[in-house]
């Protein structure tokens, strides 16, 4: 499986392009200059110790955090004030977080239905075809009345990714989506999200989940202090890290 | 690799004021100023139209006019031929009298109601549970016309308090007596209830038309001193404790600092209380037709107060028993647990943590009771409303200036109220910290 | 020490009762009402209370008298019945003035028409209180129709008007049985419908306002794509205005001409008693709903302007006594209108006491969303939906239902605030009519009867309602987990 991920071509096309990207909470420089460019298809996993600004760099490509200066441009589209740049992303975007964020008032299947009927005013049938299509695909279809609070958070969390799906997303984000998570339940988010990678979508993932990382990305990003500070194939990082800082935070995290 | 688009245009255009985030608020708030202005114009347009219809102006002059009519109840010098204002001054001094006393005898009677809700005696619980209900659910204004009925409709006339000669001729007692201990005689007119007199009096004097008497001002400089000086007291106890461990008994110590000075200031300014009562001749014979001596407290303000109080220390009980519920009861078990004896936890660890979560609702229904001071109408009780907002406006036909006035001196009060409250809270809570 | 150590229990034990202290009453009264020399005071002391209270009420309820015409003959009736000096309770007062205390100057042939329109009322609330509870609602619109029946018959309605309110309700249960979710049509409709029975007129003055709103819609609906929603509901609100203000009168005068529909007109001075209650108590809250939503909205918003007008509104409407807003109706309303309008006083005191609530419930609506997780705005902005979407499907459902305890108990107090209209001249149940009760020679000198009359419906309505929302507090609590 991983074999076959590694032999997936990634094409020229650029996804995402992130230049000379600056932001501010008040004084607090958040994220440092940061020069980015996902090709599309490529699978990312953005690691780093926390406060790193890891988090806060993904939000602001679907402008759920707003930057100061430089340049992001998403799918040919540049996020600026223009309030029609921002909702053609965010439909363009998928994103899953770490609380899940699901509907608590909604069946699962109106969360899924929910954006493509008034963002996208897909027809009601149809939207729940595609639905019921993802649910399978996450391997839940039966859950489908239910509503999120009866469900395990595993089960919430691939709902909520079949959620970000139905939109038909070109690029996904993941906000550290296995950090809320039991142990037991980490595995069958981690196996959808495996599973979409080798469909080809192009993923950006803040994660600790190194052994994700190293089965499934084309590229890890460490980022410490709001700046990208190294990033390499996986094999590379892993066994070669550049970086002292890096070092330091992989005999941290491998170290037992 | 190459960007995917051009710089930006830097021009101007108009949709820019609907799409882009950073005109966006500014266009939706200048539509909704200038739907607000226009509103304001429009109000003003119309009033301007209306009063000249009616030719009228607006003006406060009609405040320093000869008001013409009584105050039954009166904390400042009032007759007659005082002016507007001074009926105003007289009205609110009501309001503030009864929402003050209100707010203290509530907050007693709501906290003594709330503890016995949760006690374990069955019976008293039961029975807390029903005034809670009661209260509650039943509007204030029937309350205040009820307790009212009850004092003017139940209540001896002043008539059966005479002795009469056939009453000492047959050896028999009149047909209603003074109750608490032959001191207050509650008739259907008002309770008339022993004064305060000083034989040594500190004098006064006058600021404005308003008479400041010097011996209160000096008791109740002297009462705010002595909780100084116990205050400091208890620091110094509680720097003791720290430095030896030890805490030296000090209830006595401040009993002694609140009380002592104060009684010993009223005894040398001579206080006495006369009691009310009717004149008497020879046999014990009463002469003339009402009590002499002693105050008259009309029923209207007895009736409100006694209503308000009820009420709203129905709604405090709740307050006070949510906030002691919200503690959960590992608090207390883990506070035993630690060895502290019950008063001790309920002043460390219980008490603390209640009055965060009790204090909001505390200042909300204070200010619910200052508000409903103003159903005082229904028993013709002379406060703000009635002065300024009722006798005064139908008076002069001045609506405007009265209502404006009126709602702006509520709007004060109801300001000034959870202003200070809110102080009270936030320091609650930096202390917990 | 030869002991032997093992045991072996050869005959197991029964179940025994426990001791005479730890069982039944005795252990009872301990552990309720003895358990501490505190606790054994207030004991009798509580008990004392009741039996003092016992002794003063139970001869005057027991004693009461039903059948009478006017006070003397009750006293008559007591002191026969009783003895001389006795006190008894006049209800006779109660039984000949039932009507008046419900409904006012409301004339006696056209009692259905209030009555219907109080049914259709819980009709309407039945989507919003038993939300989810499908068959349940059914149940319940099933009855309310036979009440409403009951009730009708109790009022001396004729035969013509029974049957049609049986009719509706039987439709109605089919509707709430077949089809819930299309109950929600008859709570869009209610306040058209309640004022056309209460007020009367002509049917075509109602549908006029309504084909208002339809206009509203359909306005909204058509330009929503081209000009986005906001720009479009502004526009949709002056269309919507132009019709109410300047057209609609001239249409449905002219249709009114050639199909006069109607029912008999009601003046407002008909008004009274908890009919006068009701209206206004039920239309200020619901009224106040929409406008309690934009204000906490308001209030949470990041432009200063907005936020400073809402926080404004707020906490004026908090700072003052609802008494002098009830004034401003009667007396300062015709100052701030244009000259020469002069409308109803009835909907003065109610528009009036709608701002009143609605600042309260914009109190209890901003509790509720303060209660929900940032993630929610977070996922809604992330799926793409725009901030009317994100609050209509997302936030208000979630804050809405989290306010309902807080809304009910609003409308608590707003009801019992109703009261205070007598002081602006309307017949009000507890001082209005109770006024005109005892200004009738035949009841002169009565107090305490009416009081403890309108007391006790007052208790029976608001005490139900708060254990309602005490049950849906609950409800809420465990929904969905």
């Amino acid at each position: 499986m991983a074999e076959a991920l590694k032999k997936m071509t990634v094409s020229d096309e650029v996804a995402i392009q992130i230049t000379a990207m600056n932001k501010w909470y008040g004084t607090f420089h958040v994220l440092r200059d940061i020069n980015m460019t996902v090709q599309r298809g490529e699978r990312i996993v953005i690691c780093g110790p926390s406060g790193s600004g890891k988090s806060t760099l993904i939000r602001c490509v679907n402008r759920l955090e707003e930057h100061q200066q430089g340049q992001i441009i998403v799918d040919g589209t540049e996020l600026t004030n223009d309030l029609k740049n921002i909702d053609k992303v965010r439909s363009e975007v998928g994103m899953v977080f770490q609380h899940f964020n699901l509907f608590p008032h909604l069946t699962i299947l109106e969360n899924l239905t929910l954006a493509p009927l008034w963002v996208r005013k897909v027809p009601k049938r149809e939207a729940e075809e595609t639905a019921m299509h993802f649910l399978s695909k996450v391997k839940i279809p039966e859950q489908a009345h239910k509503y999120p609070g009866q469900l395990s958070g595993g089960q919430q969390q691939r709902v909520a990714i079949a959620r970000s799906l139905c939109m038909k997303p070109r690029i996904m984000l993941f906000d550290e989506p296995t950090s809320a998570l039991d142990p037991e339940m980490i595995k069958e988010v981690l196996d959808t999200m495996i599973q979409l990678a080798e469909e080809g979508m192009t993923m950006i993932c803040v994660t600790h989940e190194m052994g994700f990382a190293q089965a499934v990305a084309n590229r890890v990003i460490f980022m410490d202090q709001g700046q990208i500070v190294e990033q390499n194939e996986p094999k590379e990082f892993f066994n070669n890290p550049k970086s002292d800082r890096t070092k330091l935070f992989l005999s941290q995290i491998l170290g037992h | 690799m190459t960007l995917a688009v051009e710089a930006p245009k830097e021009s101007f255009r108009l949709s820019q004021l609907i799409y882009d985030t950073r005109y966006r608020s500014y266009t939706i708030q200048l539509i909704v100023l200038l739907l607000f202005l226009a509103f304001l114009l429009w109000l003003t347009n119309n009033t301007i139209q209306n009063l000249a219809a009616k030719d009228k102006d607006i003006s406060f002059n009609f405040l320093w006019n000869r008001a013409g009519y009584d105050i039954d109840q009166q904390l400042i010098p009032y007759t007659n031929d005082s002016t507007h204002f001074r009926a105003l001054l007289v009205g609110l001094l009501n309001t503030l009298a009864v929402a003050f006393l209100g707010c203290i005898l509530a907050t007693v009677i709501g906290v003594f109601a709330g503890v016995l809700r949760l006690s374990k005696n069955w019976l008293v619980s039961r029975l807390m549970t029903v005034y809670v209900e009661t209260f509650r659910n039943v509007p204030l204004l029937l309350w205040i016309i009820l307790a009212f009925t009850i004092f003017s409709e139940a209540m001896p006339e002043v008539k059966d308090f005479k002795v009469t000669q056939e009453i000492v001729d047959s050896g028999g007692s009149p047909a209603a007596s003074m109750t608490f201990f032959d001191t207050v005689a509650i008739t259907n007119r008002g309770s008339n209830v022993p004064a305060p007199l000083l034989t040594r009096p500190l004098g006064g004097f006058t600021v404005g038309g308003i008479p400041i008497n010097l011996s209160v001002l000096a008791t109740i400089a002297l009462l705010a001193a002595s909780i100084w000086v116990n205050a400091g007291l208890r620091r110094r106890a509680k720097a003791v404790q720290e430095a030896t461990g030890v805490r030296p008994v000090t209830w006595w110590k401040s009993l002694a600092i609140l009380i002592i000075p104060t009684v010993a200031l009223l005894v040398a300014m001579g206080l006495h209380w006369e009691i009310p009562g009717f004149a008497t001749g020879e046999n014990g014979v009463s002469k003339g037709f009402n009590f002499i001596g002693g105050i008259t407290v009309p029923h209207s303000f007895t009736a409100l107060l006694i209503a308000l109080s009820l009420y709203t220390g129905s709604y405090i009980a709740e307050a006070v028993r949510g906030g002691i519920l919200a503690i959960s009861r590992g608090q207390s078990e883990a506070a035993y647990a630690l060895g502290l004896r019950p008063g001790r936890t309920m002043n460390l660890v219980i008490l603390p943590q209640a009055l965060r979560v009790i204090i909001p609702p505390l200042i909300s229904q204070y200010l619910n009771l200052t508000k409903n001071t103003t159903l005082g109408i229904a028993v013709s009780y002379l406060d703000l409303k009635g002065t300024l907002g009722g006798i005064t406006l139908n008076q002069t036909g001045r609506e405007l200036e009265c209502m404006m006035l009126m709602m702006l001196i509520y709007l004060c009060l109801s300001l000034i109220i959870s202003s200070v409250m809110n102080v009270y809270n936030t320091s609650m809570k930096l202390k917990e910290r | 020490m030869n002991q032997d150590l093992s045991y072996v229990r050869q005959d197991m034990l029964v179940q025994q009762t426990p001791p005479v202290t730890e069982r039944g009453l005795v252990k009872w009264l301990r552990e309720n009402l003895f358990s501490t020399p505190m606790n054994a005071l207030l004991t009798v002391l509580g008990f004392v209370a009741v039996v003092l209270l016992i002794r003063g009420i139970l001869p005057w309820l027991l004693n009461g008298v039903w059948e009478a015409t006017s006070l003397s003959e009750c006293r008559a009736i007591v002191a026969a019945n009783a003895g001389e000096g006795a006190h008894g309770a006049c209800w006779a007062m109660v039984n000949e003035r039932w009507n008046q205390f419900i409904y006012g100057f409301y004339p006696r042939e056209l009692y259905w028409r209030p009555t219907i329109a109080f049914a259709l009322m819980f009709v309407a609330l039945a989507p919003v209180l038993y939300y989810g509870l499908n068959r349940a609602n059914a149940i319940m619109v099933g009855v309310v129709g036979i009440l409403l029946v009951l009730a009708l018959v109790g009022v001396g309605t004729d035969g013509q008007h029974i049957l049609l309110a049986a009719a509706i309700f039987v439709a109605l249960t089919a509707v709430a049985w077949i089809a819930p979710k299309k109950l929600v049509w008859m709570t869009a409709a209610f306040p058209f419908v309640g004022f056309y029975l209460l007020w009367g007129g002509s049917v075509w003055g109602p549908i006029g306002v309504l084909a208002g709103f339809a206009i509203f819609a359909g306005v909204w609906l058509a330009l929503q794509r081209a000009a986005g929603v906001v720009v479009a509901a502004g526009i949709a609100v002056v269309v919507a205005a132009v019709w109410w203000l300047v057209i609609q009168t001239t249409v449905t005068t002219f249709i009114a001409a050639l199909l006069p529909v109607g029912l008999d007109a009601i003046d407002s001075d008909q008004f009274g008693g908890f009919l006068l209650a009701f209206t206004i108590g039920v239309t200020a809250i619901s009224a106040s709903l929409p406008m309690g939503i934009l204000l906490a909205l308001g209030r949470q918003s990041d432009m200063p302007l907005v936020k400073t007008l809402s926080v404004g509104f707020i906490e004026f409407i908090r700072g003052v006594p609802l008494i002098t807003m009830l004034f401003t109706a009667s007396l300062l309303l015709q100052y701030f209108l244009p000259p020469r309008s002069n409308f109803d006083l009835i909907l003065r005191v109610i528009i009036l006491v709608t701002f009143f609530a609605s600042a309260y419930i914009a109190e209890v609506i901003r509790g509720g969303l303060a209660a929900l997780p940032r993630g929610q705005y977070e996922a809604a902005d992330a799926l793409g939906l725009d901030y009317w979407q994100a609050q209509r499907l997302i936030i208000m459902p979630q804050a809405l239902k989290i306010s309902i305890p807080g809304i009910v108990s609003s409308f608590i107090g707003l009801f019992k605030d109703t009261t205070l209209v007598a002081f602006v001249g309307l017949y009000d149940p507890l001082l209005g009519i109770t006024k005109i009760v005892r200004s009738d020679t035949a009841w002169k000198g009565i107090y305490w009867e009416p009081y403890l009359f309108v007391g006790a419906i007052f208790f029976l309505v608001c005490f139900s309602m708060s254990r309602y929302s005490m049950y849906l507090e609950q409800k809420l609590k465990t929904d969905h987990r």
